[in-house]
């Protein structure tokens, strides 16, 4: 199911959500819409959904325009950001509900419903819990019966918002591989939001980055960390230090700070440099370290520049021996904009 | 520096020891000087010349009439108030439209005005010099001093009792098992049957219950319809009042301790709920 948004606005009162949003949407696709909360990422989840209909623009799915059609009639399977479950019914008659609320000739006999729902829990890997209540349940199984539920009506697109944001580090680490895994057995073309941009640099094929009702950029997980289109973008995905200052020559000035900026237009600009594009080095700036936090097979390295901004560093862990107290540094690379 | 004592350990929010002695002592005076005490001065006086005579006073046709009145009329304003307490629940709390507030504050009139006054509102809408009156008469109805005035008047005073119950409940719930249902195909209706109502069963039972007990013991705005013809239109409460102006001590009080029989029960019900269903308030699940 391809899915195209074209010049989307929605407003809540005079607050607007979304601001003539343009999205392609390829069949089969995994795509994460990322951003901050208040950028709009869930409104445009729930207009694709047919849960909220747009002021202006349209909605078009494998070239058909759906902008105001039913939820029920755009066949999206929905999975809310806190579930959402019936809790008085059985996780299998969770999962069962669109289909029993079918009627006539296009329901499915109860054997059928059955076997499905049990193919559904065996998807999802919670064969044996049919007959559980949702409050008897953990966080993470009711994350999958939601799921299962959503997928029961065999949808023609997957929306999924803020689908690990009740969960715990570890239990959302691996839901996010098991939902990459049902997206690949099953094909169907999926939507999520979150605000977590590991979440969606791991999980997507590509992510559509949104701020203040606009997307900033859409592109795969590689493409939007190296090239951010925008500062908001290089600030928001990754770790970046950012610096103020001006470019002349392909250089980027701020204070003691020299920046490569090969490509930039003279004039006031931002800088951005990734904590890991920071490299030792005695022809760079002074620098003072003031703690080195070992993480795994990395050192996090917090310092401060003469003029008392901080600034980040991350390098292997082997060289957090040279991290002693003054260094100099110089940046691989930094993401220059014009200010 | 000093070792540190159990006294130490309080709880943080903890009061010291002879503030929660006053404070207590204070509610249990006040509890039992305003309402212990006029509760067993009921029974107490029921009683006084034996179960005997208590009985007898309860068995009299006029008492009889009166029980009657009283159970068809909350038999009748309570599943009303019922239907409409779910339906404006249901309107306020998952769905959006112009007029909200304002519907919100109307349900809560009753609870603001004087039940004399909800009272005289139906005298002057159906009584005999009332807009409706003389049409009434031409079609032989009769609402004021009848059994449709009484209970028009308990429906009044009762209503906000349930729609106040589910509002807060439902509003509590969210719209978002609704709109999976939705999403899911199901229509506006079966999604109120299967998901919303099943949600908040428990909450309506509680406003049931207390709508019931304050239909059975209204007074005010059912004094002013009923009347009170004896045998006919008489309520409980409207019953004591009469035997009690008649200097029929016994009587009046044996009728009375019956309401508060009544109402015990009906608030021993409400208690037994509770502890069956600890979070009643939230419409069960997790």
């Amino acid at each position: 199911m391809t899915i195209s948004i074209r010049s989307v606005e929605k407003k809540f009162g005079r607050y607007p959500a979304l601001n003539s949003v343009n999205l392609e949407i390829a069949d089969g696709e995994l795509v994460a819409l990322l951003g901050p909360s208040g950028s709009g990422k869930t409104t445009l989840l729930r207009t694709i959904a047919g849960l909220e209909f747009p002021d202006a623009g349209q909605v078009l799915f494998e070239g058909q325009d759906v902008t105001f059609a039913s939820a029920a009639a755009r066949r999206v399977g929905f999975v809310f950001q806190q579930y959402a479950l019936f809790k008085h019914m059985t996780v299998a008659r969770n999962i069962a509900f669109g289909l029993d609320v079918r009627k006539g000739k296009d329901k499915p006999p109860k054997a059928e419903i059955a076997r499905r729902v049990d193919e559904l829990l065996k998807l999802v890997e919670l064969e044996g819990l049919g007959k559980r209540y949702p409050s008897q349940l953990s966080g993470g199984q009711r994350q999958r019966v939601a799921l299962s539920r959503a997928l029961a009506v065999q949808p023609s697109v997957l929306l999924l918002d803020e689908p690990f944001g009740a969960l715990d580090a570890t239990v959302r680490k691996s839901l996010r591989k098991e939902l990459r895994r049902v997206h690949d057995a099953t094909g169907v073309t999926t939507i999520f939001v979150t605000h977590d941009q590991e979440e969606a640099l791991e999980l997507a094929d590509r992510v559509a980055i949104l701020n203040a009702g606009r997307i900033e950029q859409i592109g795969t997980p590689h493409e939007v960390h190296d090239n951010p289109a925008t500062p908001f973008v290089c600030g928001f995905v990754g770790e970046a230090n950012r610096f103020e200052g001006t470019v002349s020559g392909g250089r980027f000035t701020s204070g003691p700070v020299i920046l490569p900026a090969p490509d930039a237009a003279g004039g006031a600009a931002l800088a951005f440099v990734r904590p890991h594009d920071l490299v030792l080095d005695a022809e760079g700036f002074a620098a003072k370290v003031e703690r080195v936090v070992i993480q795994g097979p990395l050192a996090n390295v917090d310092a401060s520049l003469p003029d008392g901004r901080r600034i980040e560093i991350c390098a292997a862990r082997d060289e957090a021996a040279k991290f002693s107290s003054d260094i100099r540094l110089s940046a691989r690379r930094a993401h220059v904009f014009a200010a | 520096m000093a070792v540190a004592t159990k006294a130490d350990f309080r709880h943080p929010t903890d009061d010291p020891l002879w503030a929660k002695i006053v404070i207590i002592g204070l509610v249990l005076a006040f509890l039992g000087l305003v309402l212990i005490l006029p509760l067993v001065a009921v029974f107490a006086e029921a009683l006084r010349k034996g179960l005997g005579p208590a009985l007898d006073a309860v068995a009299t046709p006029d008492a009889w009439a009166a029980i009657k009145l009283t159970l068809i009329t909350a038999g009748i304003a309570v599943p009303f108030n019922a239907l409409f307490g779910l339906c404006a629940a249901w309107a306020i709390a998952k769905h959006d439209f112009p007029g909200k507030p304002l519907l919100i504050t109307l349900i809560d009139l009753p609870f603001s005005v004087s039940p004399v006054v909800a009272g005289l509102i139906y005298v002057l809408v159906f009584g005999l010099q009332g807009w409706f009156g003389e049409h009434l008469i031409d079609h032989d109805i009769k609402i004021i001093f009848a059994v449709p005035g009484i209970v028009l008047a308990t429906i009044f005073v009762t209503f906000p009792f349930i729609a106040r119950e589910l509002i807060p409940l439902m509003q509590e719930q969210g719209v978002s098992e609704e709109e999976a249902a939705v999403s899911m195909g199901a229509s506006g209706l079966y999604t109120f049957w299967r998901v919303t109502a099943p949600n908040v069963r428990w909450g309506l039972l509680y406003g049931v219950l207390l709508c019931n007990a304050r239909a059975m013991g209204e007074f005010g705005a059912v004094s002013v319809v009923s009347g009170h013809i004896r045998g006919l239109t008489n309520t409980m409460p409207l019953h004591v009042e009469i035997l009690y102006n008649e200097y029929d001590f016994v009587s009046a009080f044996a009728v009375a301790a019956l309401l508060c029989l009544l109402a015990i029960v009906t608030l021993v019900l409400k208690s037994v709920l509770e502890i069956a269903q600890p979070d009643v308030k939230r419409g069960g699940g997790h």
